[in-house]
Formats: structure tokens, C-alpha cells, sequence
């Protein structure tokens, strides 16, 4: 066996399990986290409730105006000049929360607004509060419109999280570096973290059209309901 | 007896009702006419409190809304909950089955109990006679058998006021005259309804009393053979046209 192929047999294991253990957890907790303050975010604008629509406007221009890695550099490096000590890890979530809840928030607002008005008429004619309304009305029928570009950010923070390594956070991409540097082997190992991110995203993917599936309710839903009770009443 | 005194609405420079009085009498069912943009819509959204009104005043029962004075939020929302709304383009959820589109109200709003909304709403389901639809979604429904449920689910609020905007005008011309029947059984005697149509087929069928509304106003009221045995020019004209 050639050594080159040996290292990337090797390594694959450490790789995936480093992404297993920092990358996948890291995405997810930042896209549940960052998903919720987009909702809030959204839902802060389209009401336009005084002065926290103001600073949801200023927070979502900064973020989407300003690199990500230098987020990461003044939440990691800079605030701690500030006496403001924040870990490699929770400061990754942190920046990476606010910038999903940034760009997300865009298209949790226009899924919100894309919700036919005559839906949101028939639920406030019914008595439904704002917060009814919105749980069991509107977001069910916004998350559908949602999921596709939800899923595109889904799959961009994947890959986006190996800028933590900047930061010291040792996720697939800093791991793949170490083993790198002590192997000099840097097209075989890069082709191969490469590959388990291309995973990773392609598992993603699949998820996303399961997920379509699921809230495709105007797509014979029902009739696969019913087919399936007849399997069972069988 | 629903009393509407003065009512004023405009939007910018628009008034769209102006000055308007009204009354509804309990348990009738009375038929709005008029020619489009005469803001007949604008009414019933008005009196289901989709849009607040200018100024005016609201009396029903030992109720009296005040729209002149600040308005005491609770007692809209108690004014606003006896009233239910079905409209033209039916706006079922549509990611409920039917059955859910017709609970989830009574249940989440109202808190009753979830067996009894199911039951309740079975039976509903049977007075519009589409039980065996129960578990299906909005799109596999027709526009009628849509609009069957959208009156279910006002319905399943126990109103006392039913407004109709429009109801058949999505429909084609036969299944008119089934929804028609429908709001006769399900509602005659124990709601006061509020119906706006261009059919006067409908009014002539349905009507206790006639509204005929004109530019945000109420140019004249009575029953359907008043309204259409009326000298008035303007009322003779928009019944002509209408056919
Ligand atoms: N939300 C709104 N914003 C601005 N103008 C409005 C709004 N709703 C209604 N209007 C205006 O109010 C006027 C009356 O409208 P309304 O919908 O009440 O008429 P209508 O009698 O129901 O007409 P149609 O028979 O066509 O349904 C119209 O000039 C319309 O443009
Ligand atoms: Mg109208």
C-alpha cells in the first residue's frame, strides 16, 4: 500500500470523528440557536415594534456587512482587550448564532409576508391572539416556504464552521491541518476532509427533501395517510 | 339588535364609510347590497373588527363600543368574539386536515376541551353534510365543499353574529344556490346574519331586510319586494344592471 493512501486511510477515522464531535454539534446548536433569533428578529420587524426594530435593522446591516471572520476576530481576540474573556467555543457560537440569525431573519420575514393575507384574516377573525396566531397559523405555513433557503444556509454553515479553526476551535478543518503538518501530505488529506464535508452536505441534502416531504401538505398528504391506514385495517 | 351609530371610516383621503347608522335586528338575516368600492366589505370587517372604525359607535346587547373614545381593548375583543366571518375565497388553513381547520379555534383560542371540539365539530361536519371529508386537506375539497367548511369552522365559535362577505362569488353559478340553502339550515333563527352578495336571487331567497348601500352610506332599507318595487332611480339602475 502507498503511504499516501495509507495516511488518508488513517486519518479518515479522526477526521470523521472530529467532525462528528466538533462540526456537526457545533452547526447544529448555532442553526437551531440562530434560526430562533431569526423568527424573533423577523417577527420584531414585520411589527415593527419601536426601538427593537431599530436595533434588529442596525444588527442585521453590521452582520451582513462586516466578514465573518472578523466577527470571530473581535469576538475572540479583540474582547478579551475589554476584559471580556469568552472561551474558543462559545465564542464561535456566539458569532456564528448572530450571523445566521442575520441572514436568516431575511428569509424568515419574507416566508412570513409570503403567507396569503386572507390566512391571516382567518385566524384574527376566529379570535386568535398575535402569538396563536403566528404558532399555529402562520410560522407552519412560513416554514414551508422557509425550508429551501433555510437548508441553503443549513448547508453554508457547515462549511463556514471551519473558520473557527481560526480561532483555535479544533474542528474538522484544524484537525485535518495538524495532521497535515505532521505528515506533509496536504493534497491527499485536503481532498479528504473535502470529501467528508461534500458527506456531511450531501447527508444534509437528503434531509432537506425528506423534510419537504413531510410539510408538502398540499401534495396528497392525506392520500398516502389514508393508503397507509388501509395497509393496517389489513 | 346590533345598533351601528354614526360609524366613519376612511383610509387617507378615502372615506370610505361616512356617517353610517345602522340596524341589525337578532336572529334576521339581513342582506347587504350595493355597487363594488360602496364599502360593504369595509362594514362587516369593520363589525368583525379586522378594521377599527374612526368613529362611531357599536351597541349590542349591554355592550357599548365607543370608537370616539379610547377603547377598552377587552371589551372589542369580547364584542369581537361574538361575531364569526366566512369569506369569498374560503382561507382554510391549509395545512390542516378539515376536522383540525374546524378545532383548532374552539381549542386553542376558547380552550375547550379537544374530545368535545372533535365532537362538536362532527356534528357540524354532518350539517354541511361533508362528515366523510373529515381527515382531508383544503386542496383535495371543491370551492363549495370549501366554503361549507369555512361556515363549520365560523360556526364552531358560536357567534352570534354571521358575516358573509361575498360567499358564493368564488363558486359557479349552481353551487350558488347549494351554499345559499346551506346558510339557510345551518343559520335561520339562531344567528343574526350579515350577508353582502351581488345575487339577488340570494337576497330575494334569504332576506328578512335589504341594505342598500351607496358610497359609505345607507341609501335605502327594506324588505327584498321594497327595495325592488322602489321608485328610486338610483336603486331601480343597480338592480337592472345586476339582473
Ligand atoms: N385596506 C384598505 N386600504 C385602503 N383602501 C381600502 C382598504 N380596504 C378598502 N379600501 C377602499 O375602500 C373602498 C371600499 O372598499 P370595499 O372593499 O369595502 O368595497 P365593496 O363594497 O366591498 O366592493 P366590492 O363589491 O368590489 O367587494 C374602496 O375604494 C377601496 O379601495
Ligand atoms: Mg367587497
Amino acid at each position: 500500500m502507498s503511504r499516501e493512501l495509507r495516511i488518508f486511510i488513517d486519518s479518515f477515522f479522526p477526521i470523521l470523528i472530529t467532525g462528528l464531535k466538533v462540526t456537526i454539534p457545533l452547526t447544529l446548536i448555532v442553526f437551531i440557536l440562530g434560526t430562533l433569533l431569526a423568527v424573533i428578529v423577523a417577527i420584531i420587524r414585520i411589527r415593527k415594534i419601536k426601538v427593537l426594530s431599530q436595533i434588529s435593522w442596525f444588527y442585521v446591516w453590521i452582520i451582513r456587512g462586516t466578514p465573518l471572520i472578523v466577527q470571530l476576530f473581535i469576538v475572540f481576540f479583540g474582547l478579551p482587550k475589554m476584559g471580556i474573556i469568552i472561551p474558543a467555543i462559545p465564542a464561535a457560537i456566539i458569532t456564528f448564532t448572530l450571523s445566521v440569525g442575520a441572514y436568516s431573519s431575511e428569509i424568515v420575514r419574507s416566508a412570513i409576508l409570503a403567507v396569503p393575507t386572507g390566512q391571516w384574516e382567518a385566524a384574527e377573525a376566529l379570535g386568535f391572539s398575535y402569538i396563536q396566531m403566528m404558532i399555529k397559523v402562520i410560522l407552519p405555513q412560513a416554514t414551508k416556504i422557509a425550508v429551501p433557503p433555510l437548508f441553503n444556509s443549513f448547508i453554508s454553515l457547515v462549511k463556514d464552521t471551519s473558520l473557527a479553526s481560526t480561532i483555535t476551535v479544533t474542528e474538522m478543518f484544524l484537525a485535518t491541518q495538524r495532521i497535515t503538518a505532521r505528515t506533509y501530505e496536504p493534497f491527499i488529506l485536503y481532498i479528504e476532509v473535502g470529501l467528508i464535508y461534500l458527506i456531511f452536505c450531501s447527508v444534509l441534502t437528503w434531509l432537506q427533501s425528506k423534510v419537504e416531504d413531510k410539510l408538502s401538505f398540499n401534495k396528497g398528504k392525506s392520500i398516502k395517510k389514508k393508503e397507509k391506514s388501509y395497509v393496517e385495517v389489513n | 339588535m346590533l345598533k351601528l351609530i354614526n360609524i366613519t371610516k376612511s383610509f387617507g383621503d378615502n372615506i370610505v364609510l361616512k356617517d353610517l347608522s345602522l340596524e341589525i335586528e337578532s336572529d334576521k338575516t339581513t342582506v347587504i347590497i350595493g355597487s363594488s368600492g360602496s364599502g360593504k366589505s369595509t362594514l362587516l370587517r369593520c363589525i368583525n373588527m379586522l378594521s377599527e372604525p374612526d368613529a362611531g359607535i357599536f351597541s349590542y346587547k349591554d355592550m357599548t363600543l365607543n370608537f370616539s373614545d379610547k377603547l377598552d381593548r377587552r371589551l372589542e375583543y369580547k364584542f369581537k368574539k361574538l361575531t364569526g366571518m366566512v369569506f369569498q375565497g374560503f382561507n382554510l388553513f391549509p395545512h390542516k386536515t378539515v376536522i383540525e381547520n374546524i378545532v383548532l379555534a374552539p381549542i386553542t383560542v376558547n380552550s375547550i376541551d379537544k374530545k368535545i371540539a372533535y365532537e362538536e365539530a362532527e356534528i357540524l361536519l354532518k350539517q354541511v353534510g361533508l362528515f366523510e371529508k373529515k381527515d382531508q386537506y383544503p386542496h383535495e375539497l371543491s370551492g363549495g365543499q370549501q366554503q361549507r367548511i369555512a361556515i363549520a369552522r365560523a360556526l364552531a365559535m358560536k357567534p352570534d353574529i354571521m358575516l358573509f362577505d361575498e360567499p358564493t362569488s368564488a363558486l359557479d353559478p349552481e353551487i350558488e344556490l347549494e351554499i345559499l340553502k346551506l346558510i339557510s339550515k345551518v343559520t335561520k333563527g339562531n344567528f343574526t346574519n350579515i350577508i353582502v352578495t351581488h345575487n339577488m336571487n340570494f337576497a330575494k331567497e334569504i332576506s328578512d331586510k335589504v341594505i342598500f348601500l351607496e358610497k359609505g352610506q345607507v341609501l335605502a332599507e327594506g324588505t327584498y319586494e321594497q327595495l325592488n318595487t322602489s321608485d328610486n332611480v338610483r336603486i331601480k339602475q343597480f338592480l337592472n344592471t345586476i339582473g
